[in-house]
């Protein structure tokens, strides 16, 4: 059976003074029912640009210049915009970052989420109201009669998470893209959303991309892993044997430098450098510049995808110099 | 014309202002950030800043003047006046009355001209020539603006570099200023300025400086505040940097792009409103809004006369759209975010 | 809440006084009412006459307090404009509140019927203009906005005269009947003529506002959950805008009973703007103070009552 979605090839770009800036430059990958896929890697790696290609939602002026976004077989990029609109908020939704500015500062929380279900749903005002307030239930909003009339500014930030995820559920997708939906909040409030999030995955059956910087949620929430760098995928594995055996040397100092796993006394290592930003990436592997276990071929050859194990692809060529 | 000693202090000016522009420049080459915004302003708006430096070269052109040099016998022109270079230029131009544009004859009765054909934009009801008097308006337009805000932008630095950077009394004070006289509508305040210190170049530059400084005063006390907190600034604070030159040279300089766009962005108003004062009787001698008030029952003759109102509207268009052209794009290049909400 | 409104209060008369101060200054330090009366009588008047206008006028003593604190004309000014007693206006001696009265209702019913009509042209077009952002339609909307925006009001005015009342002979050139059957047909030239020559401004303001609403994150939030441009434009992105729209109209309105200077004089609507034009003409000081202060009054009333029932609606407000 062929995933449900299933990304090829993906490239977007931003125009620029000096021509189109990509900062999504050819990422593939699949993400099967049921299942969370954490897409992983520092801030400007693309990989929330990834996941508003997939949705369409790439901010003007940049767009999506190639490849393919598959959902259940029907190719999402060339659909018309009306029937992408179904898309949107039906079988495929999406919560944000920054639940503080991500509603509608004038409009009741309330008749939001109604909003997003009768956008697809030709239910009565009544009903689409008795449906939100079930909803808020199931995410844990207490007293929710009284927070469907409440102004957003008169909800805590981890409440304002809850409605968002609740609109987001409401229409029952097939598919739930998180955008860092932690971040934000405090410690205390993330732990609970982070539970929300696992328990309503469980009861719902529905497939979770996983957009996060924080391998310590990847840890709780993940099925598998995609990390990410500089536009490109560097190396996509299974939770358990990605974070048990990185290959990448990129994956390897994300995890050398996660507190809990470094060794007692010394200090903290971590990747030298910073992300480069599209117009500086190198011409070859895109983390040489930062790497220590660069060689020669790594300044002026892309590498390869090779594949270590079941399931596992890695994009490195000291890998798979050492794996072949 | 100008008054026998006027003439003197209009080239020193004029000398002070291209040495002026002369530094600007340099300083603008000199730092990278300055020269990257003037050449991304010049690739976006060339025809425009083009346009403008037409208008500048003419204004210039009429702020230098001598006296002397001019045939006994030209008429119209007392001995010792001063003659700018646009007056030199359009020297025994005058005709007896109304001449339509490029005419051989007099637009009413039809008298043979003394300068047949000489009249691109035709002459107004005195006979003067149309573009001689379009040409003199550039330097009017240029000097209420430029002067208005030689005046309001160093005021409204001064109060309001000082009420963000040192607070307290300072900033009651200086606030309640700023309220009062945004408090009072601009049209009537600058009215009863003008009505007060009587009417001429000066006082109408003063009123419009005094009703136009609040702006920008209000902008860089803003602007100031949020300075004063950064760290660098607190840092040089800590180790004992005096006041002035904490103020002089990290809060100024970070000003300059808000005192160029506010500049650039004013100017055009500052020339309109004097449109409007001209037409309530209290402008400017000389400039395009008297020409247009003047203008004004000439449509009702029969032929009508409309070159006259025509040649000053369309200078005046062009001038304001050249300018507010270019402001946009300053802006554009230099803030991206600050001023838009102020539009 | 209690300590914000009288704060706020406390401090609009305040600056009620200052201006007061500021008019003092300028209509009488600088511009002394000898001079007033010498230009009202003209330059040969007989001392005895100017000294029976001082006194008709109230301008028959001291300046200062330290100079007479029983009788002084600073005093006098702030009692007589606090208690809304203006005078007589100095150019022919009629009582300036009666010409207030006259005045307030034809310039309302120009003023009026102009705020809605440029509201009701301008914001349909700058959501139009805004919807289309980053297009040509967008590009071209700004260049025309700033078109309009570089001609004079004066031009406006000629023109709209010249080619409606002259030439195509639609509405009469001038004048005011205030028979409610005649006056739309006085009226429509001028009102057309003050949304010509505001919709630049107001266009480009109001798309400023708009597409600084539709870059908002809930925008995004919308537009994930399936709804389409146009209902974003006109639930999500219009609904906030309405907030900095609200403000302006809001404070737009206290100027509505000051008329508009230059299309009034220029269409001869016997309004406080025209009240204010034949001022300027005749040095007519007392008219001109009283219409500053009245202006200046009206714009603060506007102010103090906008910022009292925002910090009703919004409780950060009151913190500030």
């Amino acid at each position: 059976m062929s995933a449900l979605l299933e990304v090829r090839d993906l490239r977007t770009a931003f125009p620029s003074a000096s021509g189109l800036l990509p900062v999504v430059d050819g990422v593939s990958f699949d993400l099967n029912r049921g299942e969370v896929l954490a897409l992983v890697g520092e801030s400007g790696s693309g990989k929330s640009m990834s996941a508003l290609s997939t949705m369409r939602l790439v901010p003007k002026p940049g767009r999506v210049t190639e490849g393919s976004v598959r959902l259940d077989g029907t190719e999402l990029l060339s659909l018309p915009v009306t029937d992408m609109r179904k898309i949107r908020g039906g079988r495929m939704s999406m919560i944000f970052q920054e639940p503080m500015t991500c509603l509608n500062p004038v409009v009741r929380v309330g008749e939001q989420v109604i909003e997003a279900i009768q956008l697809h749903e030709d239910v009565s005002t009544a009903d689409a109201r008795e449906r939100t307030r079930e909803l808020f239930v199931e995410v844990g909003i207490p007293d929710p009669e009284a927070r469907l009339d409440a102004h957003p500014h008169q909800l805590s930030g981890g409440l304002k998470q809850r409605v968002m995820i609740a609109m987001a559920l409401s229409t029952r997708p097939e598919i739930l893209i998180a955008d860092e939906p932690t971040t934000a909040l405090d410690v205390t409030v993330q732990a609970q959303i982070l539970a929300l999030l696992r328990d309503l995955q469980r009861n719902r059956n529905a497939a979770i991309l996983l957009i996060t910087h924080d391998l310590g949620i990847v840890n709780e929430l993940a099925d598998r892993v995609a990390v990410m760098y500089a536009g490109r995928l560097v190396e996509v594995a299974d939770r358990r044997s990605l974070l048990s055996d990185p290959r990448h040397p990129y994956t390897q100092g994300l995890l050398r430098s996660i507190p809990a796993l470094a060794t007692p006394g010394e200090a903290l290592p971590e990747i030298p450098g910073v992300v480069p930003s599209p117009d500086q990436w190198p011409a070859g592997c895109r983390f040489s510049t930062r790497c220590s276990k660069r060689i020669e071929r790594c300044d002026t050859v892309f590498p390869h995808e090779s594949s270590p194990g079941e399931g596992r692809r890695v994009w490195c060529h000291v890998e798979d110099g050492e794996g072949a | 014309m100008m008054g026998v000693d006027a003439y003197i202090w209009s080239n020193l000016m004029t000398v002070l202002l291209i040495a002026g522009a002369v530094y600007a420049a340099r300083v603008v080459r000199a730092q990278r950030l300055w020269r990257e915004a003037a050449g991304e302003l010049w690739r976006r708006r060339r025809f425009a800043i083009v346009v403008v430096g037409i208008y500048l070269g003419i204004g210039v052109a009429d702020s230098i003047a001598w006296v002397g040099g001019v045939p006994e016998d030209a008429v119209g022109v007392l001995p010792n006046a001063p003659l700018s270079l646009i007056d030199r230029l359009f020297l025994d131009t005058r005709e007896a009355s109304y001449s339509a544009p490029l005419a051989s004859v007099e637009f009413y009765g039809g008298k043979a001209l003394r300068h047949p054909g000489s009249h691109l934009l035709g002459t107004d009801i005195l006979g003067r020539d149309v573009l001689y008097m379009v040409f003199k308006g550039a330097r009017v337009a240029l000097l209420i603006g430029g002067l208005t805000s030689l005046i309001a932008i160093p005021l409204a630095l001064l109060f309001g570099v000082s009420a963000g950077y040192f607070g307290g009394r300072i900033d009651d004070a200086v606030f309640f200023i700023i309220s009062t006289l945004a408090a009072i509508p601009g049209l009537l305040l600058l009215i009863a300025l003008i009505m007060v210190m009587g009417r001429g170049t000066v006082s109408v530059c003063i009123a419009l400086a005094v009703t136009g400084w609040v702006g920008f005063c209000r902008l860089s006390r803003a602007e100031t505040l949020k300075l004063r907190e950064l760290d660098y600034i607190q840092a040089a604070r800590a180790l004992g940097v005096s006041e002035a030159r904490i103020i002089l040279r990290h809060i100024l300089p970070n000003l300059a792009h808000l005192i160029v766009i506010t500049f650039v962005l004013t100017f055009s108003g500052l020339v309109l409103s004097e449109a409007t004062l001209s037409w309530l009787g209290i402008g400017v001698d000389g400039s395009w809004g008297q020409m247009i008030d003047g203008a004004r029952d000439e449509l009702s003759r029969s032929p009508i006369v409309w070159w006259n109102i025509g040649a000053a509207g369309a200078a005046l268009f062009g001038l304001i759209l050249a300018v507010n052209a270019v402001g946009d794009a300053i802006r554009d290049v230099l803030d991206p975010r600050t001023l838009r909400g102020s539009e | 809440m209690g300590a914000y409104v009288l704060r706020r209060l406390a401090y609009g008369v305040g600056v009620v006084l200052g201006v007061l101060f500021l008019l003092f200054v300028l209509f009488f330090a600088v511009t002394e009412p000898e001079d007033i009366a010498r230009k009202a009588l003209g330059d040969k008047a007989p001392p005895e006459a100017v000294a029976i206008w001082l006194e008709n006028h109230g301008y028959d003593r001291p300046l200062w307090p330290w100079q007479n604190f029983q009788e002084n004309l600073l005093f006098d000014h702030y009692r007589k404009m606090l208690t809304f007693d203006f005078g007589l206006s100095d150019a022919d001696d009629s009582p300036i509140v009666d010409r207030i009265k006259a005045g307030a209702g034809p310039s309302l019913s120009l003023t009026v019927p102009l705020l809605v009509l440029s509201l009701l042209a301008a914001i349909p077009l700058s959501l139009l203009v805004a919807f289309f952002r980053e297009t040509y339609i967008d590009r071209m909307g700004v260049f025309l906005c700033v078109l309009a925006m570089s001609v004079s009001t004066l031009l406006y005015i000629i023109g709209g005269q010249y080619i409606i009342g002259k030439l195509l002979r639609w509405y009469p050139i001038s004048g005011f009947d205030a028979d409610p059957l005649l006056l739309p047909r006085f009226l429509a030239l001028p009102i057309l003529v003050g949304i010509l020559s505001g919709i630049g401004g107001d266009v480009r303001f109001y798309r400023t506002v708009f597409l600084e609403e539709s870059g908002r994150d809930f925008v995004r939030t919308a537009r994930a959950k399936g709804a389409s441009e146009p209902r974003i434009m006109t639930r999500h992105v219009l609904r906030n805008a309405l907030i900095p729209i609200l403000t302006r109209v809001v404070l737009a309105i206290p100027f509505l009973f000051m008329g508009s200077l230059l299309l009034e004089a220029f269409f001869g609507i016997p309004g406080l703007g025209s009240m204010t034009f034949d001022a300027i003409q005749a040095n007519d000081f007392a008219t001109l103070r009283t219409m500053v202060y009245v202006g200046a009054l009206l714009f603060i009333f506007g102010q103090v009552a906008t910022d009292i029932s925002y910090g009703f609606v919004d409780p950060r407000v009151r913190v500030e």
